[in-house]
């Protein structure tokens, strides 16, 4: 079958698609776009993470003729995506409720870093800084799907608590890290995020 | 393999009854593993994300009437007010990525005694909305599970929502698993107290071949209720009460053991969530409970 | 061949005037991971390319009767389907023994064995035929644990062995026997005033790398075969690939493609000769990918064990001697079962001195899952069971388990039992110490204003308690772990470096095969160029075969190895510029005489910081490139009788304490905090060696209270092949890991360097296991400690 959909702002379209073949086969195998993670196909790590008309969801349990018409965007657009939505709501929003991380803890994070050799030109959304910068980043398989649902996170809250980035990434396993430098990110694009309100 | 795509119910009726063996998809949770993992290759696939109808709700009266796709993240969200049990059951389903995308309908499709919803379904009390193309029809939940990941479906029907009782008073559910965020249950227990018709339900979920309410337990729990006045004095229930509540709530249980647990356990993990769900509940009916927070939801 | 391959590895390029070793510094692969373009062996692709796919044993142990592959080969779509039959060469491969079936002929020895091969034009075609496949078994006997592999009568897994460790072992059946034998454990026992025994259980761990086997195999024109896959030794990997192909070494070009995790579950091979076959079959290029159903079966798990232990100690606390008997099981094929064995035998002890020890091995040849590397290679069975001993021997002399522990510590200076003295700092007392004094975590810290927050409490999102029946504890556990290959191995590393003018600016190349497996093994290697040749800029080229082996990514020993290969051929390197430079400009200036001379910022100077040249005069147009292999000092084989020898190369230390509040009565655990304190050497970058140890840590987390392969007795097949029901700790079980290092340099080794990767997942497991009996008075003999354990159900 054939399925048509928009991925990362840009109409895209594949032919002769198994109708058992998931939206995730689709983006790696058809579309070229390989980022999204193929690591379990059951939806118990979250590896594949895209955001399907705006929520995130495993891409691996989406048959992809249901994706037909959706509006799609995988790691591959999230700088971008990450970037139209700052232009159209400056500073992402924080109300009157910011408890989280203090911009004093994410500063001692920038103190014991380095200057970001990588990821300059400032193409990369912040929380892809921010991984590269707290040293979430190590394999690197699980990477793509966690930037996708910490990204939606600091979207809809943009001071999560440790609890609420705890939660929000329950869903997306790392075997490399022990999540600690991923909770490090989360915090310090956050406070970024804070810092040029 | 086939996919079809209705655009409305009705056309959705129509390709079901057309293809009685086609298997629908909504979220795709259960469906796309099965698919990924080789372990069913369906002649039809029926897509129902195009219809919007099963994606809404509508909060009445008595009911909500919840669409058959209405994702878990939604229920946590927008209905905790009104059916706190199930909302409480969503949030413990998988992970926020499958939260955006299964609904009760798949749980209800599916049948498995390990669905999250089925205890809270049970114990809040409702009714499934089916329909086919010969008509539409309302199943009791008592009698919607058949057996195992069997239920009371007839080939051409689709389920189209479920109606459930809105809360009259506290309902709580618990779920054990070996894992502290995206797990399958081991065993789970749903109660709702009832004021009105001042009754507690029950709902059991993979501690059975089929999700089950404790019978026996709702029974003498609602008698000592009604002997002791509780109802209306709001006292504390007494531990002999709540033990033999536990007790007789595991005592219904009627498990197996597999990879994830065993027989015993869950046995003994119904009775200390059915101890435990009763404590908070009734705490919460006395007015002075303490809450617990559920995240961001 | 026509065509393009994309998802092949790009140079990446460092440019810094800093960032020498020491520093933090930042992935070079980092931006690409992070924008998805980073190219793992499951992103590879190819015009024109076909899918691999096995069909595995549905049974344990089976001969085979036959094989009808008729219906499979005569499907529209269908390239190739092939048996055992149509292999072109040799049949077996194995990294220390050669008993590897590539595809099941005659039998199959454990579920989940490839027995055929297809190749496709779509996934779901090559899963069709091979379901197509006809295969008949008739079922044998199993063997599945000691008693059965051991009997008298039992049937050989393997039957005619001729491997190097056959003629020692008293059974067939057994893979290898490591005794070691010191003082006289039996006289000591009599000075003992309590003596502690115990049986201890360790179950099957998966890697779980997250990304899975696969790869592609593209046949090239010369009859060849060029190979893009994942693995943490390409040399060992073409050493065993290209016999089973038929080709000479150098028509296997391998090329490293992104590796999404491996803990030692690449050290095997896996899909790659099996994608080379069906490419040179078809003369199409064919890539692999396993799901994760397949993964379980794809690769080695840890060795699951029994240990059965005896410690005595006098009343004031002096361990008098233990005695040990460690049965590891390796599952059908011996994979790295041998030197597994050696590790558990020589590191059984502990990071204790006990001059009076019994000592016993041995590993298994069975019907189960093969087992083989992982992250912690026989010392993280041994160290889960002699903690516990130590807790018991605490409990019985009424003792502080840390005190007994610190009593008892090991330090530079100590003789193993394998006679080999401890010659490098061994902070054991030390980094107990700190763990212990840190401050204890607040209690209860799921109540907030509203309530319980459910989301810090045992059974997390699940709602199962507000507080009722947790109890809280903490436990202390310290590992020893070896570094690098032992037991007489000749290990060594490779690295060309090369140094030139470019656009004006010196820069180096650093060429080596080593397999990046994530642990940031590419920034240190940029980080050691800048600091030995003083340039800015740093190229890392992909590894490959092109260049001599790097040797493996696991035992802890690349940073060590390769990187001290780097350094030791980046010196070679220094001399030959300064060779030029005195034959440039040795006459201008008498400094140039002087032997101390450095490379720094892109200029030649003396140690007294006198700047005689720049790099770019003194190179000009001319490259400077050197490559050499470098070796750790060698080490000796371990005794078959006695287990004497210097068998190993350095040490690692790490000591955890863990704190962990457990629902006694539904029996889940929350581990609230795992504090670690490691000795690292030197860290040549802080933030990846806070990472390695977060990592290691959350590793042995997991075995202590969720993951296990399960395989059923009754008929030696995996239950749960699946991340549904074999379990990794997700975000929220996982506790804040604060980390201590101590940088105790290793006089032997490059920079003071201390291999990190493994010791923390060895205390990490006892030390949960420890809090979680602390909090519940239960013994807990087996990991994972499951809530049937803890609630006696």
């Amino acid at each position: 079958m054939r399925v048509n959909f928009t991925v990362n702002g840009r109409q895209q379209e594949a032919d002769d698609v198994w109708e058992g073949e998931s939206l995730l086969y689709v983006l790696r195998e058809r579309m070229g776009l390989p980022g999204s993670k193929n690591a379990c196909e059951q939806g118990e790590c979250g590896s594949c993470t895209v955001r399907l008309n705006g929520l995130p969801v495993c891409s691996c349990l989406v048959a992809a003729g249901q994706a037909e018409g959706s509006e799609i965007v995988t790691v591959e657009g999230l700088a971008d995506y990450a970037k139209h939505r700052d232009d159209s709501h400056p500073g992402g929003g924080c109300g009157s409720v910011c408890g989280g991380t203090s911009l004093q803890e994410a500063r001692q994070w920038q103190a014991k870093g380095t200057d970001g050799q990588t990821g300059e030109g400032g193409q990369l959304s912040p929380i892809q800084q921010a991984f590269i910068d707290a040293g979430a980043v190590q394999c690197g398989f699980c990477t793509p799907g966690l930037l996708v649902a910490a990204d939606e996170l600091l979207e809809r809250n943009a001071s999560p608590s440790d609890a609420d980035i705890r939660e929000a990434l329950s869903g997306n396993l790392c075997r490399c890290t022990g999540y600690e430098t991923i909770l490090d990110a989360v915090r310090l694009a956050a406070a970024r995020q804070e810092e040029t309100v | 393999m086939d996919f079809l795509r209705p655009a409305s119910w009705e056309e959705a009726l129509a390709a079901k009854a057309e293809h009685p063996t086609a298997v629908p998809i909504a979220g795709g949770t259960d469906v796309m593993v099965e698919i990924n993992f080789d372990h069913r290759r369906p002649e039809y696939l029926l897509d129902l994300n195009r219809i919007g109808e099963l994606s809404e709700w509508e909060v009445g009266e008595e009911n909500v009437l919840l669409g058959a796709s209405v994702p878990y993240s939604a229920i946590m969200e927008n209905l905790r007010t009104e059916l706190p049990g199930l909302a409480l059951a969503s949030h413990t389903v998988a992970s926020p990525q499958i939260r955006n995308r299964g609904g009760v309908g798949g749980n209800l499709g599916t049948a498995s005694p390990a669905g999250d919803a089925h205890p809270a379904l049970l114990a809040a009390d409702c009714e499934v909305e089916v329909e086919s193309v010969r008509g539409s029809r309302l199943i009791p939940i008592d009698a919607f599970y058949t057996g195992v990941k069997r239920n009371a479906l007839a080939a051409d029907e689709l389920i189209k929502r479920v109606h459930i009782k809105k809360a009259d008073g506290p309902q709580q559910y618990s779920k054990v698993g070996t894992r502290n965020a995206m797990v399958i249950a081991v065993c789970a227990f749903g109660i709702a107290l009832h004021p009105e018709t001042r009754t507690v339900r029950t709902g059991i979920g993979s501690a059975a071949p089929t999700p089950i309410r404790a019978k026996a337990a709702e029974e003498f729990l609602n008698a000592a209720l009604e002997e002791g006045g509780f109802w209306e004095s709001r006292k504390i229930i007494t531990p002999s009460i709540a033990k033999q509540f536990a007790e007789l709530a595991s005592g219904s249980a009627n498990p197996i053991d597999d990879v994830r647990g065993t027989a015993s356990y869950r046995r003994h993990a119904v009775g200390i969530m059915a101890r435990r769900t009763l404590g908070w509940t009734w705490e919460s009916y006395r007015g002075e409970g303490r809450s617990s927070i559920e995240g961001v939801a | 061949m026509a065509g393009t391959t994309t998802g092949t590895p790009t140079n990446v390029t460092q440019k810094h005037s800093k960032g020498g070793i020491g520093e933090s510094m930042l992935r070079p692969d980092g931006t690409l991971k992070v924008t998805g373009e980073f190219a793992y062996s499951s992103d590879m692709w190819h015009e024109d390319m076909l899918w691999g796919q096995t069909l595995r044993s549905t049974v344990a142990h089976a001969e085979i009767v036959s094989i009808d592959t008729s219906e499979a080969l005569a499907m529209d779509g269908v390239y190739a389907v092939l048996t055992s039959d149509d292999l072109p060469a040799v049949k077996n491969y194995g990294m220390e023994f050669q008993d590897t079936p590539v595809l099941a002929y005659g039998k199959v020895r454990h579920h989940g064995e490839p027995v055929a091969l297809v190749a496709a034009d779509h996934p779901e075609t090559a899963r069709r035929a091979a379901a197509k496949i006809k295969i008949e078994y008739r079922e044998l006997p199993l063997i599945t644990d000691e008693a059965s592999a051991t009997a008298p009568d039992a049937i050989l897994v393997h039957e005619n062995r001729d491997d190097h460790h056959s003629g020692h072992v008293p059974h067939p059946n057994i893979v290898h026997r490591q005794p070691i034998i010191r003082g006289n454990a039996a006289e000591a026992a009599k000075k003992a005033d309590v003596i502690v025994k115990g049986e201890y259980t360790f179950g099957m761990q998966d890697q779980a790398f997250l990304g899975p086997e696969s790869g592609l195999a593209v046949p090239a024109e010369d009859g060849g075969i060029d190979l893009y896959v994942a693995t943490q030794w390409l040399h060992s990997d073409l050493k065993q690939i290209a016999p089973c192909l038929g080709l000479p070494e150098e028509k296997v070009r391998m090329t490293m493609s992104g590796v999404g995790g491996a803990f030692g579950g690449r050290e095997d091979i896996s899909m790659q000769i099996l994608a080379s076959v069906l490419a040179l079959r078809t003369g199409k290029p064919v890539k692999m990918v396993y799901n994760r159903y397949e993964s379980f079966f794809g690769h080695v798990h840890r060795h699951p064990a029994k240990l059965y232990y005896e410690h005595g100690a006098t009343k004031d606390g002096k361990i008098t001697h233990m005695k040990c008997k460690i049965v590891l099981d390796g599952g059908a094929y011996a994979s790295s079962t041998a030197s597994v064995v050696g590790n558990a035998a020589s590191l059984s002890v502990g990071p204790y001195v006990i001059d009076d020890v019994e000592i016993e091995a041995i590993g298994l040849y069975s019907n189960n899952p093969p087992c083989g590397a992982m992250r912690g290679f026989g010392a993280v069975q041994a160290c889960f069971a002699y903690e516990a001993q130590m807790d018991k021997l605490a409990a019985k002399l009424d003792m502080d388990p840390v005190e007994l522990r610190q009593k008892n510590a090991m330090s530079q200076g100590t003789i193993m039992p394998t006679g080999q003295p401890v010659d490098a700092p061994a902070p054991v007392a030390e980094l107990l110490r700190l763990v212990k004094a840190r401050p204890l975590p607040p209690e209860q810290q799921w109540t907030t204003t509203e309530g319980s927050d459910v989301r810090a409490l045992p059974g997390g999102l699940s709602n199962t308690t507000h507080g009722e029946g947790v109890v809280r504890g903490v436990g202390y556990a310290v590992g020893i772990k070896n570094v690098g290959f032992s037991e007489g191995f000749d290990d060594y590393s490779t690295a060309k470096i090369r140094l030139e003018v470019i656009n004006g600016e010196a820069v180096a190349l650093v060429h080596t095969a080593m397999a990046e497996v994530g642990q940031g093994g590419v920034t240190i290697h940029a980080q050691i160029a800048r600091t030995e040749l003083g340039v800015q800029q740093v190229t890392i080229h992909p590894a490959d075969t092109q260049v001599g082996s790097a040797g493996s990514t696991s035992a802890g020993r690349q940073t060590y190895m390769t990187g001290g290969a780097i350094k030791n051929s980046c010196g070679l390197v220094r001399e030959k510029v300064l060779e030029i430079g005195r034959r440039k400009f040795g006459s201008y200036h008498p400094a140039w005489a002087n032997a101390e001379l450095l490379l720094e910022g892109g200029k030649v100077v003396t140690d007294g910081g006198e700047v005689l040249a720049d790099l770019v005069d003194v190179l000009e147009d001319e490259a400077v490139e050197i490559e050499e292999e470098w070796r750790h000092r060698p080490t000796q084989a371990f005794d078959l009788v006695t287990g004497q020898g210097n068998g190993h190369v350095q040490y690692a230390f790490a000591a955890h304490r863990a704190v962990v509040e457990v629902d006694t009565e539904l029996g889940l655990v929350k581990v609230v905090e795992l504090a670690v304190a490691q000795d690292v050497g030197k860290a040549l970058n802080p933030l990846s060696v806070i990472g390695q140890i977060q990592g290691g840590t959350v590793q042995g987390l997991g075995v202590a209270v969720m993951e296990e392969i399960i395989v059923d007795p009754k008929t030696a097949k995996v239950r749960n092949p699946s991340f549904t029901d074999y379990l990794l700790p997700t975000i929220l079980d996982t506790p804040t890991i604060p980390v201590d290092y101590l940088e105790l340099a290793d006089p032997n080794a490059p920079y003071g360097v201390r291999g990190i990767g493994e010791a923390p997942t060895l205390s990490s497991t006892p030390a949960v296991l420890a809090a979680i009996r602390n909090a519940t008075g239960l013994e807990l003999n087996k990991t994972p400690v499951r809530p049937e354990h803890l609630t006696g159900t």
